[in-house]
């Protein structure tokens, strides 16, 4: 492995950034592709797929043998609002992989003791993400109901272009966010990328289904990264 | 409660950039094919520095020390090579999986 290979790999991971390592098996030359780098030919086909289903594997590119080791970045899940969705999902998320932080300013809401093993902020979000900026691999499930806290970041995660964003609410109070989220600048095309009412349709009622159907889709989401984008731009 | 930063004492390819800083010759060990009921998945990696010290797992501990003594003899000729692990009774290698599985793991000096 050449040694500057070893670096620029390690600070792509360190920034959250999604890289894969491709190896040469014939000779053991390597080189790091970021997400977005342009790959020629077979092998370019080969890393876009690779990027998509985050599995590392052996592909055969222009009659030579290419080892893809992808590193992507694990997957955050940011919920506004410590709310009682908030305590079912917690622990839903971490069985199932997701590291889940939880930002609520209400500080009667956001304890250690309703929230035992989750990294909690009891400040607003502009202030938690200054610090903690979102990014293409986090997940913002806005849950507080309450436009004062959850607005600010429903936009910054638009603007992160975060791979899910989703925003408890009925239709009629969602339409009320579109309109205020459209006055923050926010376009059309963004603010329909929010799912709201959050969470799969599968019915649930109580606060634990209502997890189960946010994680669902958290799921969903990021497993079809980039497809979305990929069939609009072939309909273009 | 698990911290979505890396753990820099933990992470094999952290480490392999410590040893390498440190002026330590290391080889990389990379899982990169499996078969079966394989312990750790494609992708995962073992470090090794001249001196046998590793960190990391390309199996669940069962062909790690076949590994160690290959990598050392690596770090030395600088040739990468190709492992194949199997059960231990239908391959030469004195090692293997008592799993029933198969990997492949690839072996290159760093640098």
């Amino acid at each position: 492995m050449d040694p500057l290979s070893l670096k620029k790999i390690n600070a792509e991971r360190r920034a959250r950034r999604a890289a894969i390592l491709v190896t040469d098996l014939s000779d053991g030359r390597d080189r790091v592709v970021r997400e977005g780098d342009a790959v020629a030919g077979e092998l370019g086909g080969a890393v876009l797929k690779a990027f998509r289903s985050g599995r590392s594997g052996t592909v055969e590119a222009e009659g030579r043998l290419f080892f893809l080791n992808v590193h992507l970045p694990p997957p955050r899940l940011v919920v506004i609002g410590a709310v009682h969705i908030s305590q079912a999902l917690a622990p839903m998320a971490k069985i199932a992989g997701y590291d889940m932080e939880i930002v609520d300013p209400r500080t009667a809401f956001a304890t250690p003791e309703r929230f035992p093993d989750v990294r909690l902020f009891a400040d607003w979000p502009e202030t938690v993400l200054k610090d903690r900026p979102f990014d293409a691999y986090t997940a913002v499930a806005a849950v507080t109901h309450d436009p004062k806290i959850d607005d600010f970041a429903l936009k910054a995660a638009l603007d992160a272009d975060c791979f899910y964003i989703g925003a408890l609410g009925s239709r009629k109070t969602h339409a009320k966010r579109i309109e205020r989220l459209a006055a923050m600048g926010a376009s059309e095309a963004a603010i329909a990328r929010i799912h709201s009412p959050i969470g799969l349709d599968i019915g649930a009622s109580s606060p634990a289904e209502i997890a189960v159907a946010v994680l669902a889709e958290v799921i969903a989401a990021f497993r079809s990264r980039g497809l979305a984008q990929e069939a609009e731009s072939r309909a273009a | 409660m698990h911290d979505p930063t890396l753990d820099e004492t933990r992470d094999p390819l952290l480490i392999a950039e410590g040893w390498m800083n440190d002026g330590r010759s290391v080889a990389v060990a990379t899982v990169v094919e499996t078969w079966g009921s394989a312990p750790r998945p494609v992708g995962s990696h073992l470090v090794i520095d001249e001196e046998g010290n590793f960190h990391g797992s390309v199996s669940g501990g069962c062909v790690e020390g076949a590994v160690v003594a290959e990598a050392v003899d690596i770090i030395e000729t600088g040739k990468p090579r190709m492992l194949e692990f199997g059960v231990a009774d239908e391959t030469a290698w004195q090692v293997g999986l008592s799993c029933g599985g198969r990997i492949k793991v690839y072996v290159e000096r760093l640098g």
